[in-house]
């Protein structure tokens, strides 16, 4: 494919010996197209800091292949590769001020001094650091040496650009501002970056597509959109989604035009088989438990629906997430109205069979999403 | 503001001078020394009024040793020299071998790596007696005894485990990120070395190599038993003031001022640097 910027087939990497080592990554395998901006999501330990640094080039890839732009990279010394990269530890050259700190990534491109000056003036200004452009790394905040070092990266004209945590120290309004920025300036250039995040807002704000990892497996690639309405499986649901996705296990019985999953503590769900679609009934039926996901945004209050107990009330300024028990767990729900519930006080919860996500109990695959199988 | 109570500052100011005195009085004394004949040094009690007189100075300089028992030639001036040229030549080597060293061990840990840096270190541990009793055998064999080189390779049991380890420690220090941006702007291995990793580890070596070269020059016994007297550094050569007719008092205080005087400058203008790569180099290595 002509429009593949980078390519990731069967990578491995290990850390210590073979066998007894740490296996960070497992037979990871992406495809990045041109311009595309992919999120690396997970928390601290599943492996995307190792995929930056393999693909950076710091990092030797114990087996598999890495392409960027038509070539194999993963052989090269990094000063090969044309990768542009933001550091989580920012990585400023201490003896340079900002604004040279930013000119250095231009110095192998041989530009005349207004250039330089113009572009480095841009990019501050876009990352609002054009005030401490003369100051030296030492003298200025995390954050501040955050932005230089994401100038650093972003003023670049690479194949790639890799940006590690690129905004973990901002403050929540400046992050805001800048990831609208970041991902203007990107898409108009029409770079590719990929970034590391375990900030989930971060990722759906800036990525076209979201890789998600956990153990040093990818969980899955997709649209933030895709991931959020069809986790691939349990631990794509639970870990995207804010607040957590409420998983429940349930065993199937049916019969009559019915279906019912049967939770803890003797609570019962029950549906029209018709409401699922034939493929759906069929890989249900065929089950006795499953795992029963539902986004917090999806559940409904109602009179008639299966008793729960409020257990928490909190009114967010914005949304009120209640907490309520329910079947042996915990059910979270979301509402955007200040609701007025007393600790202790009974609710009705319905859950409509289209917001249903169903997991197999042992794989964690997703068996259906509402209506359609997965 | 911060501030201290009278007494307190009080307390402070008197254990301060007590340290001074109890460091700077020897040196006093032997700076003290160095302007007076043997007459006024071994006078009891020993007084601080005396005419001075630069005869020490002057015979360490021309190098005639007037004796009550005749004048005798001393090689002081030689010794001196001998013992720049030996420290100056083994911490200049020393720094080319450990610094690389040093980066090799911060940034790679390949197997054996740490083998390798103890074995180094243990250089330090062994008497120097011990090892130069078989060194002066291959020295002879070699034909490396009574030469600058050879008692320059052997200062690098001094110098080397030094510089090895507290620069280490400095490059450990350094985020290996910082590095890594470096590289991957388009520069070259050995760019980012020359143009990063040492200039940032800078004071460190500074204080590296000013403490190799203080234990170099401080050395005795390896130059005692490998060099012949036109090879000897001022510790060895301070010997020939124990004369047949008594010891020169008066002259080895000369011969003390002039010996120190070097190192000491030294020691001053790199101070700031000397206790800020000790303590980095002392901690983290």
């Amino acid at each position: 494919m002509s429009d593949t910027a980078l390519l990731i087939e069967n990578v491995d990497k290990f850390y210590g010996p073979k066998g007894h080592g740490v296996h960070a990554v497992k037979n990871l395998s992406m495809n990045v197209r041109k311009g595309e901006i992919i999120a690396l999501l997970g928390s601290s330990g599943c492996g995307k800091t190792s995929t930056l640094r393999m693909i950076a080039g710091f990092e030797p890839v114990s087996d598999g292949t890495i392409s960027l732009a038509g070539r194999q990279v993963h052989l090269l010394p990094p000063v090969k590769r044309n990768v542009a990269m933001a550091f989580e530890g920012y990585s400023l050259y201490p003896p340079l001020t900002v604004r040279e700190n930013i000119a250095f990534a231009l110095k192998a491109k041989r530009l005349s001094q207004a250039e330089v000056d113009e572009k480095v003036a841009y990019i501050a200004k876009l990352l609002e650091i054009e005030d401490i452009l003369g100051r030296y790394p030492s003298s200025i905040s995390g954050g501040q040496q955050q932005r230089a070092s994401l100038g650093r990266a972003l003023i670049r004209d690479a194949d790639l650009h890799l940006l590690d945590e690129p905004m973990g120290q901002l403050e929540p309004q400046l992050r805001a501002l800048l990831r609208g920025r970041i991902k203007h300036y990107i898409k108009e250039r029409g770079l590719t970056a990929i970034l590391v995040t375990h900030d989930q807002t971060e990722a759906n704000a800036l990525a076209d597509r979201i890789a998600v990892m956990e153990g040093g497996v990818l969980q899955q690639f997709d649209t933030p959109q895709k991931i959020k309405e069809r986790p691939a499986n349990l631990f794509t649901g639970t870990f995207v989604g804010e607040p957590p996705m409420n998983v429940f296990e349930a065993s199937i019985s049916g019969g009559n035009g019915s279906l019912s999953f049967g939770l803890n503590e003797g609570v019962k769900l029950d549906y029209q088989i018709a409401a699922f679609s034939p493929g759906v009934q069929a890989e249900l039926t065929k089950r006795r438990k499953v795992v029963l996901g539902i986004r917090p945004y999806s559940v409904r209050r109602s009179a008639d629906g299966v008793k729960a107990r409020v257990a928490v009330n909190q009114w967010l300024g914005d949304q009120t997430h209640i907490a309520a028990d329910f079947a042996g767990g915990t059910m979270v729900l979301v509402e955007h109205d200040r609701t007025r519930l007393a600790i202790g006080e009974d609710i009705g919860i319905h859950l409509d069979p289209s917001s249903l996500h169903v997991f197999d109990s042992e794989t964690g695959r997703a068996i259906s999403h509402g209506k359609e199988l997965a | 503001m911060e501030s201290t109570s009278t007494p307190e500052r009080i307390l402070r100011g008197i254990a301060l001078t007590l340290v001074i005195l109890f460091f700077m009085f020897p040196i006093f004394w032997i700076f003290m020394m160095s302007f007076q004949t043997n007459e006024t040094i071994l006078q009891i009690p020993p007084s601080l009024s005396f005419t001075p007189t630069l005869s020490n100075y002057m015979a360490l300089i021309t190098g005639k040793l007037t004796t009550a028992a005749g004048t005798l030639d001393i090689a002081f001036m030689g010794n001196l020299g001998n013992s720049v040229f030996l420290s100056t030549a083994s911490v200049a080597v020393s720094l080319l071998l450990g610094v690389p060293a040093a980066y090799a061990f911060a940034r790679h840990k390949f197997r054996g790596s740490e083998d390798i840096a103890f074995t180094l270190l243990s250089f330090r541990f062994a008497p120097p007696l011990l090892v130069l009793l078989p060194l002066t055998q291959y020295f002879q064999w070699l034909g490396l005894s009574d030469t600058y080189i050879g008692l320059i390779w052997v200062y690098q049991l001094i110098c080397l485990p030094l510089i090895l380890w507290i620069v280490r420690g400095y490059f450990e220090d350094i985020s290996a990120d910082v590095e890594y941006a470096y590289r991957i702007a388009g520069h070259s291995w050995f760019a980012t070395f020359r143009k990063i990793a040492l200039p940032l580890a800078g004071p460190g070596i500074a204080a590296a190599g000013l403490l190799a070269f203080i234990f170099a020059w401080n050395n005795f016994v390896f130059a005692l038993v490998l060099a012949s007297a036109s090879k000897q550094p001022v510790t060895v050569g301070a010997l020939a003031f124990v004369t047949s007719s008594g010891i020169q008092y008066g002259q080895i205080a000369a011969a003390i001022v002039l010996s120190i005087a070097p190192t000491l400058a030294l020691a001053l203008y790199a101070q700031r640097y000397l206790v800020e790569g000790l303590s980095l180099g002392a901690v983290k290595g």
